[in-house]
């Protein structure tokens, strides 16, 4: 039997941005999550933050048209929405430390079953890292979704019992869209939400370190 | 009268000293006070610590700085970024020391300096090894590290408009770290893109009050170099 295509990463970042409703303000971390805003409509009204100090992210500029004093956490530049505002890095990380953001979307290295993160330093000795806002905003927002691949490259699992990479923060993750998966941390392993369709359960446990168990309501991860 | 404009680059930064503590504006090259550093490297202080969020990119500005020798050590967020080569370069080869500071961390130390708080309790790095060394204590079920006021000898910061009084406006994005900074910093030296007659910025619309400004240059002042060398 051969096996399904996992998702791409648009489907991925289509897949997370489904679950966003109207109203949450939402904080997109660098790379893929940040995909995530391009399968959120306009006409449904989530406020994207932006760690510099923007509320009201709106989509990417067409070519010429970019502002220099515009740009997202990855340095990208942006547009606004109608409804934008700006503030200072302090009141920015206030926002976010203070509990204020709905959700925020965070790529990962390692995800454990107790909800650790790792997503910040691939090793104990690399002394020079960029933290960057990561650990503020993993401490910080109302939920913490994680948008990733299954497993590395070279097929290590990265849903694991405890993480081998430094953490960013402990027990904040809740939720997991990965390439093959949707997935909610449980403690003592992750529940399967929606598998890939044609991908049996044994091949997904093979691809995770974790034990995973099925939601009472298992679907199909569907591309949107 | 007061009058905080001054009528150069070279002015603006004269009296920094060896060995001051100088916290940069900018997110990136975004707000970076770039003719300002390129000043101080003429002005020639070093043995500088700098505070700043990134560690420069390129050859110009915070990179050109470090690349004359002048900056001791780092305090930033996210140190390698890409262009970050002088920094990269310096690092490995030992001349640079890195103090690496979770970004709202940064922020918050910066504010707490500026508002008179010498240190607070943060969530931020609770259970990382950035908390290694510091005293955590549980409040309320919670737990929280310790972390310190972050205060500087002098503030560089890249405003949009700026009055004589020094009350100041930014321009989109450019605001993030020049009001914590200028809060923090006991001279906090701003360059304006664009200088207006007291009484025409709109109090309501004053991003940055006068008070944390201690001196103005406007951005095409004489002695301006967007390049270095």
């Amino acid at each position: 039997m051969t096996e399904p295509q996992p998702l791409s990463r648009k489907a991925m970042a289509a897949r997370a941005a489904a679950d966003i409703p109207e109203g949450w303000y939402v904080n997109l971390g660098i790379g893929m999550p940040t995909m995530v805003a391009d399968y959120v409509p306009l006409e449904r009204e989530v406020v994207f933050h932006s760690e510099n100090g923007i509320l009201g992210v709106g989509p990417a500029p067409a070519k010429g048209q970019e502002n220099p004093w515009l740009v997202n956490a990855g340095k990208q530049p942006i547009t606004l929405r109608p409804g934008a505002s700006i503030c200072h890095h302090a009141d920015s990380f206030l926002m976010i430390r203070g509990g204020h953001l709905d959700l925020c979307i965070l790529g990962a290295f390692e995800v454990a079953m107790n909800g650790d993160l790792a997503n910040w330093a691939t090793s104990e000795n690399d002394t020079a890292p960029g933290v960057g806002g990561a650990m503020d905003l993993a401490a910080g927002a109302k939920r913490i979704w994680v948008l990733m691949e299954h497993t590395t490259k070279d097929g290590r699992p990265k849903l694991v019992r405890s993480c081998g990479y430094p953490l960013t923060a402990p027990r904040v993750v809740k939720r997991v869209y990965t390439n093959l998966a949707v997935l909610d941390v449980a403690g003592e392993g992750f529940v399967v939400r929606e598998i890939l369709d044609g991908l049996s359960f044994e091949s997904l446990q093979a691809r995770t370190d974790a034990p995973l168990s099925r939601a009472p309501d298992l679907r199909t991860l569907a591309a949107h | 009268m007061i009058n905080k404009i001054v009528d150069s680059y070279a002015a603006a930064v004269a009296d920094i000293r060896d060995g001051a503590v100088v916290a940069v504006g900018g997110f990136g090259e975004v707000g970076m006070p770039t003719e300002l550093l390129h000043a101080l490297i003429e002005q020639g202080a070093k043995d500088l610590t700098v505070i700043a969020n990134n560690a420069g990119v390129g050859h110009t500005g915070l990179a050109a700085l470090m690349e004359a020798g002048r900056i001791r050590k780092i305090i930033c967020s996210f140190p390698r970024s890409g262009g970050s080569v002088v920094f990269e370069k310096m690092y490995a080869a030992g001349k640079l020391e890195l103090e690496l500071v979770p970004q709202g961390t940064l922020a918050e130390r910066l504010r707490a300096a500026g508002a008179g708080i010498p240190a607070f309790y943060t969530p931020t790095g609770v259970g990382t090894k950035l908390a290694h060394g510091k005293e955590v204590r549980e409040i309320d079920g919670k737990e929280y590290v310790l972390e310190r006021a972050l205060p500087a000898d002098v503030a560089l910061i890249r405003v949009w408009q700026a009055d004589r009084w020094g009350n100041a406006t930014f321009m989109l994005s450019g605001r993030n770290f020049a009001h914590p900074m200028a809060m923090a910093a006991r001279q906090t030296i701003a360059m304006a893109h664009g200088i207006t007659e007291l009484g025409t910025l709109d109090p309501d619309h004053v991003h940055l009050p006068g008070i944390f400004v201690h001196r103005v240059v406007a951005l095409d002042a004489p002695d301006r170099r967007s390049h270095y060398p």
